[in-house]
């Protein structure tokens, strides 16, 4: 419903999120901390950009400034060309976090229909859009249960589903399936790049999970902690269709292997794990970490 | 007592407890959670898997809970016929065995006397209730005179009580609204609790007698819902700023991220999330609103209600002992009213009372 709004703004129509030059320190007790140096990121409109990196490299903080819920120090953050204030107030991003959120007096279908209810949407448009975005998510018949009647997952999937209400053409998310199990989550990713298939929305996703990432995005963003600042960004090569078939796949275990990688800077004796996943796929992706390094 | 609830509610079925609403809810709860799961969706809890293990635990609880409502409740209500009964025994076995004259131990008496002046039987106090008032002829049965002085109590009480309601939330939004005014009004609000209330109640009559504004002149039943409303204010103020401030930094970036102001974030958040923490707050404010109008009834020598009812029979109690033990009935049967109109508030908020699981 969106998506005519964003359209509009001519040179910079493309890009979804801008980042140019951010800095982010905070005032501690035991002086500043340097979260974020020189970060320039682009994202552009409809592609999934994982943020990867160590506790503490400041990737969540990035999601936050892109958010409006923090302020940069330096540098400047564009979404669709607006400001990050202005993008919140014009409802430009969807956003979830690593908890779930939701409000527990209100049904399952009242904390979908939240964001709507609060700006204006008539009773009976809020009520067809949250039973589409319920079964999009799989909760049609919870519709009426509380969120403390729900099990973690669905819980989460509640939030997604909040996320989408109106449409947003930007998703941010923070670990959105951090608390959940193996099982739930894989199952959760697949049906997060079944939705942003469906709804076309470019996505800012923060992870620490390196399977996670290479499954769900067009690029990875390696960053490092102290100061937390981008190290490498890499570009999955995982053409086609995202299915469960895919996690067995040796692309993916050869992307999996080029982030493990980039994550210990390049140093190939960070590679405890590499040596278990993947073993010889070190040399055939190498090349394709150089590729576009920022 | 628990052991018997929990090994009831994992007696699978919804004919496990005994019919009601609850627990038609429960039964259905467990039949839509037996469909969940093997669909794959339920998210197979407790595996590594901390948000959805309390989840899980959560609804087995809440099925424990529910399913044996019934039986639960009657538990409840016979415990406290118990305790009641206990209280009933205690006092008769002490009056018959204990020396009439009460234990006495290098001349202080330690123990009461228990002679039918000092502590009547049970049963004639309450055969007490239900004979006249005074030998004039066509008194009101005692009860009668104790039901109405308690219902002007009541009355003043509940003046109190909104009173102190309306000046308890409006501090707690100010101290909400401005951090500098939290940490200038607290201790004042603290140490407004400290005064002694019997000292205060004359001086508040004082100055109310004087006060007089075109038609409104200020009767002395509103000095006594004015001390009423001093005692109540304070849990309110207290239970409604912990209240507004109980949502987690999640829900009001939440509402940041939806870009809607303080007063909307009120609204919306802060005013349903404190539910769950002003409702013992305004418990505990009724009752201290009751405390607050007996006493400053006492103190003022306010005519018509229980306090005053409390006093004049105490003074009878020579004669008529049973007597001055009507009006006591009559303030605790006042306290669990009051106590129950805020249950009934509690069940009709019942779903603000929810906690969230895993935030």
């Amino acid at each position: 419903m969106n998506q005519a709004q964003h359209g509009a703004p001519s040179q910079t129509t493309a890009d979804a999120v801008t980042v140019t030059g951010v800095d982010k320190t905070f005032d501690t007790r035991s002086g500043q901390v340097h979260a974020l140096q020189g970060i320039n990121l682009t994202v552009k409109a409809g592609e999934f950009v994982s943020l990867i990196g160590p506790s503490g490299c400041g990737k969540s903080t990035l999601m936050r400034i892109i958010a409006d819920l923090d302020q940069p120090t330096a540098g400047s953050v564009a979404v669709f060309g607006k400001s990050a204030g202005q993008a919140r107030l014009d409802q430009d991003y969807g956003i979830a976090f690593q908890q779930a959120g939701l409000l527990p007096w209100r049904t399952v279908a009242a904390n979908v229909g939240l964001p709507l209810e609060l700006h204006g949407v008539g009773s009976a448009a809020r009520a067809a859009r949250v039973a589409e975005l319920l079964s999009m998510v799989g909760l049609t018949e919870f519709a009426d249960r509380y969120p403390d009647q729900l099990s973690g997952g669905m819980q989460q999937r509640v939030a997604i589903a909040r996320s989408l209400a109106e449409s947003p053409s930007l998703l941010l998310m923070d670990e959105p399936f951090g608390a959940l199990d193996e099982m739930t989550r894989e199952r959760m990713q697949t049906e997060l790049v079944r939705i942003c298939a469906e709804t076309q929305a470019a996505v800012v996703f923060v992870t620490h999970s390196i399977p996670e990432a290479v499954y769900l995005s067009d690029r990875v963003v390696v960053m490092s902690a102290r100061p937390g600042r981008i190290q490498e960004i890499v570009p999955m090569r995982l053409d086609g269709e995202r299915t469960e078939s895919l996690r067995e796949d040796t692309r993916y275990f050869e992307m999996i292997t080029a982030v493990r990688e980039a994550l210990h800077g390049g140093n190939p004796g960070g590679g405890i794990a590499t040596g278990g996943l993947a073993t010889g796929s070190v040399a055939a992706s190498a090349p394709v970490r150089g590729a576009e390094t920022r | 007592m628990t052991t018997g609830a929990e090994t009831e509610g994992l007696r699978p079925g919804p004919e496990a407890g005994p019919p009601g609403l609850d627990t038609a809810a429960g039964g259905l709860l467990d039949q839509r959670s037996g469909v969940e799961n093997p669909a794959g969706r339920g998210n197979p809890a407790g595996r590594g898997n901390p948000a959805g293990r309390v989840a899980r635990n959560e609804r087995i609880e809440t099925k424990a809970r529910q399913t044996p409502r019934g039986a639960r409740e009657l538990q409840v209500w016979a415990y406290g016929a118990l305790g009641l009964a206990a209280i009933v025994i205690v006092w008769e076995l002490y009056k018959l065995l204990a020396p009439a004259d009460g234990v006495v131990i290098g001349g202080l008496r330690v123990l009461p006397r228990t002679t039918d002046l000092a502590m009547p039987h049970i049963w004639d106090m309450l055969a007490r209730l239900f004979e006249p008032v005074t030998r004039a002829e066509g008194a009101a049965p005692l009860w009668a005179a104790v039901g109405a002085g308690a219902l002007v109590t009541l009355g003043i009480a509940a003046v109190g009580w909104l009173v102190g309601l309306v000046v308890g939330v409006g501090l707690a939004l100010v101290m909400l609204r401005w951090r500098l005014a939290e940490w200038g009004l607290l201790p004042w609000i603290i140490l407004s609790q400290t005064v002694p209330l019997i000292a205060f109640a004359p001086i508040v009559r004082s100055w109310g007698s004087k006060i007089q504004i075109g038609g409104f002149e200020w009767a002395d039943w509103m000095s006594v819902a004015l001390i009423a409303s001093y005692l109540a204010f304070f849990p309110i103020a207290i239970g409604a700023l912990r209240g507004l401030q109980s949502p987690d930094v999640i829900h009001t970036e939440l509402m940041r991220s939806y870009g809607i102001g303080w007063w909307r974030t009120l609204v919306k958040l802060r005013v349903p999330a404190s539910v769950p923490y002003l409702l013992p707050a305004l418990r505990l404010g009724a009752a201290n609103a009751v405390i607050g109008a007996v006493v400053a009834e006492v103190s003022t020598g306010l005519q018509g209600g229980l306090g005053r009812i409390l006093i004049q029979y105490a003074g009878q109690a020579s004669g008529d002992p049973a007597k001055a033990w009507g009006p006591i009935f009559g303030a605790i049967v006042l306290g669990l009213v009051v106590a129950g109109s805020i249950a009934l508030l509690g069940v009709f908020l019942k779903n603000y009372r929810r906690v969230e699981v895993n935030a």
